[in-house]
Order: structure tokens, then C-alpha cells, then sequence
């Protein structure tokens, strides 16, 4: 049963791709506003398990449920910022209109584009910072214009719910710091968010941080969950050495 | 000795009713070709494109030979192409381009065994592989403009999740939209733009129109609408610049038309690299004199 003021809700989740578990026995009670961090090294499990709130997975056993009904059957209240969005050399497409794609959700098939659309896409564009190419080839951007380009998209489906798949990768301080603001401002209008990171410093302003290596190493509070010995033992799974 | 022509470029036109015809049929091909060839270009389905082309082959050959409509055959022989190939995608190890590309050849050779049975092979192998373009008819063309109405009725309507997916399934699916239905009915939409136009420029083809006016917009344009654009001039500049050599130098029309429009890319991808490398070059340099 969905608890009021509870996002996203898991019990002995496990996540994986065709009968493949990466990670199991995932309880999760994600309440609305939080920031949960998911720490870990590349095959860690973080990415299939935002693939699998963003209903792009189906789960491997257990319940799982994101604003009380399942994952992906909620598009106009749920945003997902993959890995390394594909970016085809052949599309003719601006970065204003991948940004514009976020509204798709709401758009469906057959309604028109409205005024308020159209300023949603263009406030996402100032917040990400990515006026100054907006109206450039997505082919012509570099890496970390393409991931601005990518969060401005998100950020302009204006969810209840944001999936971030790494955000800041590609990015310098700048966008880094400019990433970390967005994430606070979401948060501060009511949004739930849940990143992958690599980065031990994003977790910190983290309501909840989960360190994963293939599974759940810690999940709680950044203070509690972020020792020295789970980060050793999350860290560690994969070293050659 | 044949008389000169006043106007070399309009005359065969006017003077002649089957090259107003075969001028019509080849824009037709050209403007269908043009709104399907953008996605199956932007969603790279160029092999399932072709797979559909060649697949058809088999249908039309035992609708000549029982005496019904060609299209029909075409169009029932595309539905088996369709389903065996996500059949066979779906079920088997194999990667999809294996399984596709055996399916096609051999749906191919099934075409070439049934006309075999024809007393006509030759010709008729010739016109399903090449089209009969100067013998269209005005039932030809009316069928022909129905099927562009309908696929770009389809085409419209369907564009959102049409583009989502050329960046990404995970995108059309986490905005909402069925991958699946999505897929099957944009091939739906090439396999219609492949039977309204084989019987122009043939079933081996149709592939050069579907693809080569869409690649050129691909690499011209900042827009998917502008891109359908520019593949519409591109496909009816072939059809008549085509159909003006075939007129003038007594060469294969379909064959004509779909040289020049693939000769068209190749124009315009040297053009545009050279360009975007002047461009390159130029921007640092910019750069400087801002400083």
C-alpha cells in the first residue's frame, strides 16, 4: 500500500537485465522532496536500478512502486536523464528541441504546443545553461553542451519524480555546481530526486545515500552510510590490486 | 530524322502524354519516399528498408502470374516479411541484421522460382526488379497519391514518438509512448511507400529513393521538417533530371532517376564536408580577431 508522502517504496526489490541479478534485497522508502544518492563503481548496480524506477526494466522479483503505481506508468510525473544520452550525427534536431522533447510526455500525439510549453522549455534552457547554443545542431555541441542540453530536457518535463543517471559527467566545476543548484531547487518545489554518482561530494547534501557493489553495501543517512570502511568496501569490489 | 526540340528541358513533357505520367509517378515516389526515408534514415532502418523492398518480390511475381493485383501481392508478401522478421528476431540467437538478411534473400529467391514459372520470366523479373516507369497509368498515380496521403497523415500524426525514438527507444518509452506499436507501424509506413512505388522505379530500386533525398537532408538540415523538405526537392529534381536523360539518351528511366539522386547525395556530402571543414578552420581564427 502507498504511504502518503512516500515517492518511492520498494521491498526485496531485486534489479538486473533477463534473469541476470546485479543487485537484490533492495528496501526503499523514498519519501516526497528526498535526495537519495546511489554510490558506486561502474557495474555496480546504480544504473539498472534507476533503468528499473524508470520502468525501462522490469524488476527481477520483489514490489517495487514509484508515486504508488508502477515504474513507467506515470511519463508526465516521472523524468529520466539516461548515461550518455545517444547523440546520432545525422539527427537534424537543435538543442532547443531535444529540450522541447521533455513535453512530449504531456503533448502526447495530438495536442498542440502552448505558450506555456513553450516558456517551460525556455526556463529549462536558462536554468541548465544552455542558452547560449540553444538554437545550435545538437551534431555541433560538445560533450558537455549535449548534457545540458539533456538535463534542460528533464528538467522541462516538470516531474514530480527526477532519475538522474550521472548528471554532471562531462561537465566542469561550473556545470557541476550548476547541477548541484538544480538538484536543490527541485528539491525545494516538492521533487524527489534520485542520482547515480561517482562522487562522494554530491552524496553529502543527500537525505539518503546507498553504496552499492553488486549490493547493498549501506543505505542510510550520509554520516552513517558514508565510513570509511563501506566506502573501502564499495570501492574495493572491483580494484584489480 | 526526328525534329529538333524547341525546348529541350519542357518538350518531352508536353509533347508526350506517358512522360507527364511517368513525371507525375516519379514525384509521387519521390514525395512518399521522402517522408518515410527521413525516419528510416534517422532511425537507421535502412536493411529492414531494403529487407522490405526485395521481400515483396515473391507476392507481386504470383499476383502476375494469377492474374490479380500486383499491389495486393505486394502487399501480402510485405506482411510476411514483417512478421517473420520479429519472429524470428524475437525467438532466435541470431542478431536481427542474420536473421533479416537471410529472410530477405530468401524471399527473394522465392520471387525468382515463381516467375521462373512464367512463360515471360525475363520481362517480368525485369519489370518488378527495375519498374515499368513509362508505362504508368492514371489508375497508377490515383493509387499512388492515396498511399502518400495516408503515410503522411501517419507520419504526422505519429511524429513524436517517430523523432523520440531516433534518439533513443528508452525516450519514446519514458515519455510515454509504445516502442513496439511505434516500430511495427513505421515499418508499416515503409512497406506502403514500397508498394506505392515499385511499380515506378522497381522493387531493387526503390531503396536509392528511399534513402539517398533523405541522407542529403540529413546532412543539410537543422530540422526534421526541414530535412523532409529538402529530401521532397531533392527526389522530384532526380524524377526529372532522371527522366530527362532517359528521354534525351534513350536510357532506363527508373534506373535514370535513382543515379541521379544517389550521384545528388554524393554531391552533397563533399560539398557540406568541405564546408563544415572550412567552418572548423575558420571559428578559431574568429576567435583571435574577438581577442
Amino acid at each position: 500500500m502507498h504511504t502518503p508522502g512516500c515517492t518511492i517504496k520498494s521491498d526485496s526489490l531485486a534489479v538486473g537485465y533477463a534473469h541476470h541479478t546485479i543487485v537484490g534485497g533492495l528496501n526503499m522508502h523514498v519519501m516526497t522532496g528526498d535526495l537519495v544518492a546511489l554510490i558506486g563503481t561502474n557495474g555496480s548496480g546504480k544504473s539498472t536500478l534507476l533503468k528499473t524506477l524508470a520502468g525501462l526494466l522490469p524488476a527481477l522479483s520483489g514490489s517495487v512502486s514509484v508515486l504508488a503505481s508502477e515504474p513507467g506508468s506515470a511519463p508526465k510525473r516521472v523524468a529520466y536523464l539516461p548515461q550518455h544520452p545517444v547523440s546520432s550525427h545525422t539527427l537534424p534536431l537543435r538543442a532547443r528541441d531535444v529540450v522541447a522533447m521533455g513535453r512530449y510526455a504531456h503533448l502526447g500525439l495530438f495536442r498542440r504546443e502552448s505558450a506555456t510549453d513553450r516558456e517551460l522549455v525556455s526556463d529549462a534552457i536558462t536554468r541548465a545553461g544552455a542558452e547560449g547554443f540553444a538554437d545550435q545542431p545538437l551534431r555541433q555541441l560538445s560533450g558537455g553542451q549535449q548534457q545540458r542540453t539533456h538535463l534542460a530536457q528533464v528538467l522541462s518535463r516538470q516531474a514530480e519524480v527526477l532519475l538522474l543517471d550521472e548528471p554532471t559527467a562531462g561537465l566542469d566545476l561550473t556545470g557541476k555546481r550548476a547541477v548541484a543548484d538544480i538538484i536543490a531547487a527541485e528539491r525545494a518545489r516538492g521533487v524527489t530526486v534520485v542520482v547515480a554518482t561517482h562522487d562522494l561530494q554530491d552524496a553529502e547534501t543527500a537525505t539518503a545515500v546507498m553504496l552499492l557493489a553488486q549490493r547493498v553495501v549501506a543505505f542510510g543517512p550520509p554520516a552513517q552510510a558514508l565510513s570509511d570502511d563501506n566506502i573501502r568496501e564499495c570501492f574495493g569490489f572491483t580494484q584489480p590490486h | 530524322m526526328p525534329m529538333l526540340s524547341a525546348n529541350p528541358l519542357l518538350d518531352p513533357f508536353t509533347a508526350n502524354e506517358f512522360m507527364q505520367h511517368a513525371l507525375f509517378a516519379s514525384v509521387l515516389v519521390a514525395l512518399v519516399c521522402a517522408v518515410a526515408g527521413t525516419y528510416v534514415v534517422l532511425r537507421g532502418l535502412s536493411f529492414v528498408g531494403d529487407a522490405l523492398a526485395h521481400g515483396v518480390v515473391p507476392g507481386i511475381a504470383a499476383a502476375l502470374i494469377f492474374g490479380v493485383s500486383g499491389v495486393l501481392g505486394a502487399a501480402v508478401s510485405a506482411a510476411v516479411m514483417m512478421t517473420g522478421v520479429s519472429l524470428i528476431t524475437r525467438k532466435s540467437r541470431l542478431s536481427s541484421d542474420t536473421a533479416i538478411g537471410l529472410f530477405f534473400v530468401g524471399m527473394l529467391a522465392l520471387g525468382v522460382i515463381i516467375t521462373s514459372r512464367s512463360t515471360t520470366f525475363i520481362g517480368d523479373i525485369t519489370r518488378i526488379l527495375f519498374g515499368e516507369l513509362l508505362g504508368v497509368t492514371t489508375a497508377d498515380l490515383l493509387w499512388q497519391f492515396a498511399a502518400l496521403v495516408v503515410v503522411a497523415c501517419v507520419a504526422y500524426v505519429a511524429h513524436r514518438p517517430f523523432v523520440l525514438m531516433s534518439i533513443d527507444d528508452g525516450l519514446a518509452r519514458t515519455s510515454g509512448f509504445s516502442v513496439p506499436f511505434f516500430h511495427s507501424l513505421m515499418l508499416i509506413l515503409v512497406a506502403i511507400t514500397v508498394i506505392a512505388s515499385f511499380q515506378s522505379v522497381g522493387t531493387l530500386l526503390v531503396l536509392g529513393m528511399l534513402i539517398a533525398p533523405a541522407a542529403a537532408g540529413a546532412l543539410l538540415a537543422r530540422r526534421v521538417s526541414t530535412m523532409m523538405l529538402i529530401a521532397a526537392a531533392y527526389g522530384s529534381a532526380a524524377s526529372y533530371l532522371g527522366l530527362l536523360a532517359s528521354y534525351h539518351y534513350d536510357l532506363a528511366a527508373g534506373g535514370s532517376i535513382v543515379f541521379i539522386a544517389v550521384l545528388l547525395f554524393g554531391i552533397t556530402a563533399v560539398v557540406s564536408s568541405i564546408v563544415a571543414r572550412r567552418k572548423e578552420y575558420e571559428i578559431p581564427h574568429q576567435h583571435e580577431h574577438r581577442h
